[in-house]
């Protein structure tokens, strides 16, 4: 100890610095805290990246932007207003009628979910909620039929009017089957890809046959 | 000395060798899961006795058994041990529709085509597509049989299709649970040749009811006579397949109680159809004589 008592540090030598370091965000992250926004540069955002998704389904191209930044927003809007507007059939037996709002609702999810689980039991990579958003979004196609299934049976319900129904119907569950499989297929192990696709077709033939029978009271 | 020697203990060669010297020597070999040594054993058979063991299954249901044990391998509460049951290629699903569609005589549809690989897949969708082919073929055929009739009004009847759901998925999982029931209690009496495991009779309930999509679609058309030789038709065909499968393993059995079982299987089998046939499809009505319609319209007027 000697030694060390007779060092001195020499007056001359800088010693500078800050001792605490300072807390806060750094990086780029700083300028993009999401808490202080006003409310509707949220609202936009999450429409924005639904309405986007929208161009994506009616347009499929391969794009990640379906898979990758997945939400349920939009599927649950498209199956709302399916169902809402599936509604007001023939009601005046309670028995047999068209179907209602939660049986709609429930084929739509739990067909889904039952679709991704198929997928996923046969070897599918694609993780459950991308499935359940890529099918959800597929049913926009069918929305818009049953938009105009609706508008062609104000004008009338005779023959006519049911074979332009008919042909739009058959139109959209095309495009619709093509677009999710055109999101989903890559995703399949190589020899079952007819194993997969074949229950999103029934899936959604099943949702046609539902706006094709759609009778007004 | 010769005794002395004889006395001694040897080392035994390596399996393999002592083979090799005596090639025709009895072996028992107790392994790892060796899946693929053991599906060729079971292939390498004298021509004469295939056909025999193609219905029985005695050439491999010993390993089938093994198999069947080795396959689950994975917890029951892991993923991957429900992905055993969908361990199919697409060729296999389409091989096995063939074969529950057209029932070669004399070839059992579990030891044939499953071969202890049961899937749930085919049950299950060709059970949904079963659903929904008679929902929809119910309310089309309907409509057509209704078509002219100016009181008639047009409902899609959906309740029917959770009535059709219920009944098909009951069929299709609580008979062959009653079935397996039934062939595991008279195992235990009785020592059958074959048994099958639960998921095979599954599939083969499962297999043999596609042929009724196709019966259900072509049941649109609205003649009594069509519609009946179409239900024989079918319900030969599928219930053939079950015969075929339940057969062997119930013939060790005593006589009557062999027929008793094959007789209640095609019998649940055809109360199925003949009960689809007549809730989901109208009888197809005799037309109106035609001087009759008008006056009971003109009636329903004058009361008005």
């Amino acid at each position: 100890f000697a030694d060390l008592a007779g060092m001195a540090v020499a007056e001359d030598i800088p010693v500078e610095g800050e001792i605490t370091v300072p807390v806060g965000a750094h990086g780029p992250d700083e300028d993009h805290s999401t808490l202080d926004e006003p409310v509707r540069d949220t609202i936009m955002r999450d429409l924005k990246a639904v309405g986007k998704k929208f161009v994506h389904v009616m347009y499929p191209k391969k794009s990640s932007a379906l898979l990758r930044d997945w939400d349920l927003w939009g599927p649950l809007v498209l199956c709302v207003s399916l169902a809402l507007m599936l509604q007001g059939g023939s009601a005046d037996s309670k028995e047999d009628g068209g179907p209602q709002f939660a049986e709609v609702f429930v084929i739509i999810w739990f067909g889904a979910v039952v679709i991704t689980l198929n997928s996923k039991l046969l070897g599918g990579t694609i993780s459950f909620f991308q499935s359940l958003c890529v099918l959800g979004y597929c049913v926009l196609p069918l929305t818009v039929a049953m938009l105009v299934c609706r508008l062609v049976l104000l004008a009338g319900s005779g023959t006519v009017s049911f074979i332009v129904r008919l042909i739009v119907v058959v139109a959209m569950f095309a495009w619709s089957t093509l677009a999710s499989t055109a999101f989903l297929a890559d995703s399949q192990p190589p020899h079952r890809k007819a194993l997969v696709v074949y229950p999103i077709f029934l899936f959604y033939f099943v949702i046609s046959w539902m706006i094709l029978t759609f009778t007004p009271q | 000395m010769a005794a002395a020697d004889e006395l001694k203990f040897r080392e035994f060669d390596d399996a393999a060798t002592l083979l090799a010297a005596n090639p025709d020597a009895t072996t028992i070999s107790i392994e790892e899961p060796a899946e693929p040594r053991q599906k060729q054993h079971g292939r390498r058979q004298e021509p004469g006795r295939e056909e025999d063991d193609e219905l029985l299954g005695t050439d491999d249901s010993d390993k089938t058994e093994l198999l069947a044990g080795q396959k689950k391998s994975a917890p029951f509460w892991t993923f991957e041990y429900y992905q055993t049951f969908f361990d199919v290629d697409t060729y296999q699903v389409l091989d096995r529709i063939k074969g529950s569609v057209f029932p070669v005589p004399g070839r059992n549809f579990v030891r044939l085509y499953i071969r202890s690989n049961p899937d749930l897949y085919g049950p299950f969708w060709i059970c949904a597509t079963l659903v929904f082919a008679i929902a929809v073929s119910g309310n089309l055929s309907n409509f057509f049989i209704h078509l002219g009739r100016p009181t008639y009004h047009y409902v899609p009847e959906f309740r029917k299709v959770s009535i059709a759901a219920t009944t098909i998925y009951a069929y299709a999982w609580l008979v062959p649970l009653a079935v397996w029931g039934f062939l595991m209690w008279r195992n235990s009496k009785v020592m059958n040749i074959v048994s099958y495991s639960f998921l095979e009779i599954v599939c083969v309930y499962g297999y043999s009811l596609f042929i009724y999509i196709p019966t259900a679609i072509l049941w649109i058309i609205p003649q009594k006579v069509v519609r009946w030789v179409l239900m024989m038709f079918s319900l030969c065909l599928s219930g053939s397949v079950l015969v075929m499968t339940f057969w062997p393993a119930v013939r060790d059995d005593n006589r009557r109680i062999a027929l008793a079982t094959v007789g209640t299987i095609v019998l649940l089998h055809a109360l199925l159809s003949v009960g689809c046939l007549a809730y989901f499809f109208d009888a197809p009505e005799v037309d109106f004589p035609a001087p009759i319609v008008p006056a009971h319209n003109g009636t329903t007027l004058v009361t008005k």
